[in-house]
């Protein structure tokens, strides 16, 4: 029995097919990422993982049952804008899943309380390399920054799985390195299962477990509404072995020409 | 040469800027009062500055004859209690209708036609019908500015709490949170910056709302006392009291700037 299962799952928006007989079985402790064209429906795939939408047909279980309903701790998730709340220092952004938890009316702790969901947080402040940002506003940090604190802040609830769209997308490669080092690290101490989008097909390669391919089987020129994306690749990745060949000519810029995802993104 | 659009003046010349339209328009109010004044010695139309001076002189700093108050501070008190106590109310309903509306979906479609249409009635036409529900207290003025400001104020925080990021919204599920949280620490400090802003931009309306409601049935306030000695021509009073209004109002609206610059550190913004 695996641990995630998703059956023949379709999804549409409207009239317009998106996804369409994504079948998926997943063990526990992979990491998967996940790389395809833009637009083709790899951030819908993590929304139906996160029940921020449901499938319009087929169906999706964790440990044999149907996936819950609503977003919950179970499932945590890093997003690459909106990743961590503006409002909030980072430290407050830490402790906000124990003061919610602890304290269901006012969602606040304070005096003691709060003091100790403060010390609580400090080795994870510590492990992604904040402790001397504590008190900053997200807006003041780095973009870096930002996304480890998203991270820490996903894995202080424990979830079982972390589902994460393109969180290292917007940053320069030295940090986006750094980054990687930093999610293997964690993934190894906590051994969640994770899902990651990502369009960087080198990026799938180094962080993965699997790869998951996200791909049209079928077009219709005169209305490219009417299929969706499948998964048309499914690779273990056991460590260093090159990027196929033809998975790179349908994903990853080669030969120096943009793809239309860099171009989308230039746009941005 | 340097285009206009790039052009910016520097520290003294923008405080040298900001003056000059005050000082015109005092000039030119100078040059206009002294040459009727030398027609019609009696000229009530534009007093000179001393007239100013009497009148303020008679209204704040002696009581009134016939009630022993001092005029020009029992009508601020008594103007300034009903606008705060209206715009109170205003806001806490703008706040928690607002919230309510921006995130819950099944209110949303409920009530937005409704608070819609509600915000699209003319307050002063209802008026009438506040003096003969709720009498001609108190409360039917602190009700016309609430009617006046609270619908606009809900629409804008429901707009506001709409277009938080979803991102957010799904991210606080996914750390636990209920959505009496979501609205609490959530909703409630991210749209806290739009309510300033609201409230700001409803100062001039509740103003007007009040004067209006004061002019009509009072027996004291600001707008009470300019529409009495209408009747009497007195410029002298009615002017110094409408620069008296205009500079409570600025004040207010300086002092809502700061506390939003103060209180909304986060959002990296120097205020405006
Ligand atoms: N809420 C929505 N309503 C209607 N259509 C949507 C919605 N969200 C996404 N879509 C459409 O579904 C398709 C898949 O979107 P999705 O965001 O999953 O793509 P993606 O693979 O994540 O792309 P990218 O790499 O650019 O992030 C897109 O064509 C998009 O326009
Ligand atoms: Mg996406």
């Amino acid at each position: 029995m695996s641990f995630v299962s998703v059956r023949n799952v379709q999804h549409l928006y409207g009239d317009r097919i998106v996804l369409e007989r994504v079948n998926l079985e997943v063990e526990r402790e992979s990491f998967c990422t996940i790389v395809g064209l833009s637009g083709c429906g790899k951030s819908t795939f993590l929304r139906l993982l996160l029940s921020q939408e449901r499938p319009t047909s087929g169906e999706i279980l964790i440990d044999g049952k149907p996936i819950a309903p609503e977003p919950g701790p179970d499932r945590g998730v890093v997003y690459q804008r909106y990743s961590v709340f503006p409002h909030l220092t980072v430290t407050e952004n830490l402790i906000f899943g124990s003061e919610v938890d602890r304290a269901r009316f006012t969602g606040r702790l304070f005096g003691a309380a709060r003091r100790r969901a403060r010390d609580a947080v400090g080795d994870m402040l510590e492990a992604v390399g904040l402790e001397h940002a504590a008190d900053t506003y997200p807006h003041q940090l780095s973009g870096g920054m930002q996304q480890r604190l998203a991270i820490a802040q996903a894995l202080l609830r424990e979830p079982k799985i972390l589902l994460l769209d393109e969180p290292f997308g917007a940053l320069d490669p030295g940090t986006r390195a750094r980054m990687h080092e930093l999610m293997l690290d964690l993934w190894k101490r906590t051994r969640m299962t994770i899902f990651m989008v990502t369009h960087d097909l080198k990026e799938g390669f180094r962080l993965g477990t699997r790869l998951l391919v996200f791909d049209k089987v079928r077009w219709d020129d005169q209305a490219p509404e009417r299929y969706g994306a499948t998964i048309t690749y499914d690779l273990p990745i056991g460590g260093n072995e090159p990027v196929p060949e033809d998975i790179e000519a349908r994903i990853g810029p080669s030969d120096g020409t943009p793809t239309a995802r860099e171009i989308t993104d230039a746009d941005t | 040469m340097t285009r206009l659009v790039n052009k910016r003046p520097g520290r003294g010349h923008i405080l040298f800027l900001g003056l000059l339209p005050f000082v015109l328009v005092t000039v030119v109010y100078l040059i206009a009062s002294d040459a009727r004044l030398s027609e019609n010695p009696n000229d009530k139309l534009l007093p000179a500055l001393s007239s100013f001076g009497d009148a303020i002189e008679r209204m704040a700093l002696r009581p009134d004859p016939r009630s022993g108050a001092y005029l020009w501070w029992s009508d601020t008190w008594a103007s300034l209690v009903r606008l705060f106590i209206g715009l109170a109310i205003a806001t806490g309903l703008g706040l928690i209708v607002g919230i309510a509306l921006g995130l819950i979906p099944y209110l949303r479609a409920a009530f937005q036609p409704f608070v819609a249409v509600l915000s699209l009635i003319p307050p002063l036409a209802i008026l009438p019908i506040l003096f003969i529900v709720f009498g001609l207290g108190e409360v039917s003025k602190i009700v016309l500015i609430v009617f006046g400001i609270a619908p606009f104020m809900m629409r804008d925080i429901a707009i506001a709490v709409a277009a938080i990021p979803r991102e957010l919204v799904i991210k606080a599920q996914t750390l636990g949170a209920n959505s009496w949280q979501i609205a609490t620490r959530l909703a409630l400090p991210l749209s806290l910056p739009r309510l300033i802003a609201a409230l700001r931009l409803s100062l001039g309306p509740a103003w007007l709302f009040l004067i209006a409601s004061e002019a009509i049935a009072a027996t004291d306030g600001l707008g009470y006392r300019i529409f009495l000695v209408r009747r009497y021509l007195a410029m002298d009073v009615i002017l110094p009291y409408v620069a008296w209004i205009t500079l409570l109002a600025f004040v207010m609206d300086v002092l809502l700037a700061r506390a939003a610059v103060r209180a909304f550190r986060w959002t990296g913004e120097d205020g405006g």
